[in-house]
């Protein structure tokens, strides 16, 4: 077994340092060494989406990052969405538009959903179709997810002219 | 994943004398998007890991009108289709970045990347070929450059020696009347592995009713992506229509020599590469009006 190397993070506000192999996905190190278990493993070749993790900002599949590369970076997951107890409108959103089913796939449409609303506020249908592309669901059939980002970008925008 | 160790040198030569010295298998890792499937499947294996995510060069994105593009080879696929002027000036490639996987696979894999791999499905490789890309390759006692259609070889081999990487890929200046489109056939709207990629530029006269010249570049219908050189030089000198166009694609078709497969059988694929030359020289030529 090769050495563990120090990592430095800043994991949803926080900072988190840990010990991994450079072998070790950030899907990995998140879940069993952090025990933050809200991103889920799916294909684990990333054609899922199931395991997205916004990395300085950017929506990627983190059984595509190594660990060691997350050195000094920004790391947000699904656990740092709510906020003192309420859920993001996001989250409402889909809870709400019954955006899921079994659930599986949800954590990672909504940091895919948050990051796609923070760098366009008012997406167009295809827009959020296009982009959320890389996050696959295999019980909805897409139209109520879709329903839901558009609800939450709505939500969102009330908010924000409101303060 | 089997056990591997990790370096992320700061420099190309650090980098290069690492790959170099090396023993057993090394492997660069840039956005990981392809390598780290690869090594948890078993597909390749390394001892060593070369993150080159830290070397400033392979980061660096530099484009102006007179100078061209310089495109790190560890650059995101995010980057390039995020700025309107490379849109505009390399359109063929920015169609292609922003198709490679979903958006988590281009916030972190690059153009370099997809070329390394060597892919012949490769989504960007026709559209660096269109676009008359040069790989700067550097190893530990110095550079050499290679056109883009000499770099990949057979399918997931490249020209790379030991102790190289890929620098960066650099890009003429766009020309005046001229325009780019890549487009891909695929059975689904996203997130696929092309059937046929076709990449096609043109650039027409002032008039913008004539070709002056083309350069076509089809992908997933051989070893490795293929510049259309009978079907490119046809088109000089002849008026931009659709019969022009469909001669390109006939054309085209000779260089094709695909597999069948599930995606698509050696007779539709072939077919397919006259649809696609006729379709991206149809997008390229609007573009080039509107340049």
């Amino acid at each position: 077994m090769s050495k563990k190397t120090q990592v430095a993070t800043t994991i949803n506000g926080e900072a988190v340092e840990f010990l991994c192999e450079p072998r070790q996905s950030l899907l990995e190190v998140l879940r069993d060494t952090l025990r933050l278990t809200g991103a889920k493993e799916g294909c684990n070749n990333g054609n899922c989406g199931a395991c997205t993790v916004l990395l300085n900002g950017l929506p990627v599949n983190s059984c595509l990052v190594l660990a060691v590369e997350a050195d000094g970076a920004k790391i947000e997951t699904v656990e740092g969405l709510a906020q003192q107890g309420h859920l993001h409108p996001v989250q409402k959103c889909f809870l709400e538009g019954a955006a899921l089913q079994c659930g599986i796939c949800t954590p990672g449409f909504l940091m895919a959903t948050k990051a796609l609303l923070d760098k366009n506020p008012n997406p167009s249908e295809h827009d959020i179709r296009f982009n959320l592309a890389g996050n696959l669901c295999r019980c909805t059939g897409y139209d109520k997810i879709v329903r839901a980002v558009q609800e939450a970008a709505k939500q969102l925008q009330t908010a924000e002219a409101a303060t | 994943m089997r056990a591997f160790s990790y370096a992320a040198p700061g420099s190309v030569q650090e980098a290069t004398r690492l790959l170099a010295t090396a023993n057993g298998g090394a492997k660069v890792l840039a956005g990981g998007t392809d390598i780290l499937v690869q090594l948890r499947e078993g597909l390749r294996t390394a001892d060593l890991v070369v993150d080159v995510k830290k070397i400033p060069e392979l980061m660096e994105l530099a484009y102006d009108a007179p100078s061209g593009l310089h495109l790190g080879a560890s650059v995101p696929c995010y980057q390039l289709y995020e700025r309107e002027e490379l849109c505009r000036a390399y359109s063929a490639l920015t169609d292609a970045g922003r198709i490679v996987g979903g958006w988590q696979i281009q916030s972190r894999a690059s153009v370099g990347g997809n070329l390394c791999n060597s892919s012949p499905a490769a989504d960007t490789v026709p559209a660096l070929i269109a676009l008359r890309a040069v790989c700067r390759i550097a190893r530990p006692d110095g550079t050499r450059e290679v056109p883009v259609e000499e770099f990949c070889v057979a399918p997931g081999r490249n020209v790379l020696e030991k102790g190289e990487i890929l620098v960066s890929l650099e890009l003429p200046p766009p020309q005046p009347n001229s325009g780019s489109a890549y487009q891909r056939f695929i059975p689904r709207n996203e997130m696929d592995i092309a059937v046929v990629g076709v990449a096609s530029w043109v650039k027409l006269n002032a008039a913008g009713d004539r070709i002056e010249s083309a350069r076509i570049a089809v992908g997933a219908v051989a070893p490795t992506a293929r510049f259309a050189q009978e079907a490119s030089e046809l088109l000089a000198g002849k008026p931009a229509d659709e019969a022009t166009f469909e001669q390109a694609g006939d054309l085209a078709r000779k260089v094709a020599s695909p597999i069948s497969d599930m995606r698509g059988t050696a007779e539709f694929r072939t077919h397919l590469v006259g649809v696609l030359v006729k379709r991206t020289l149809t997008h390229a030529v609007e573009r080039a009006r509107q340049a």
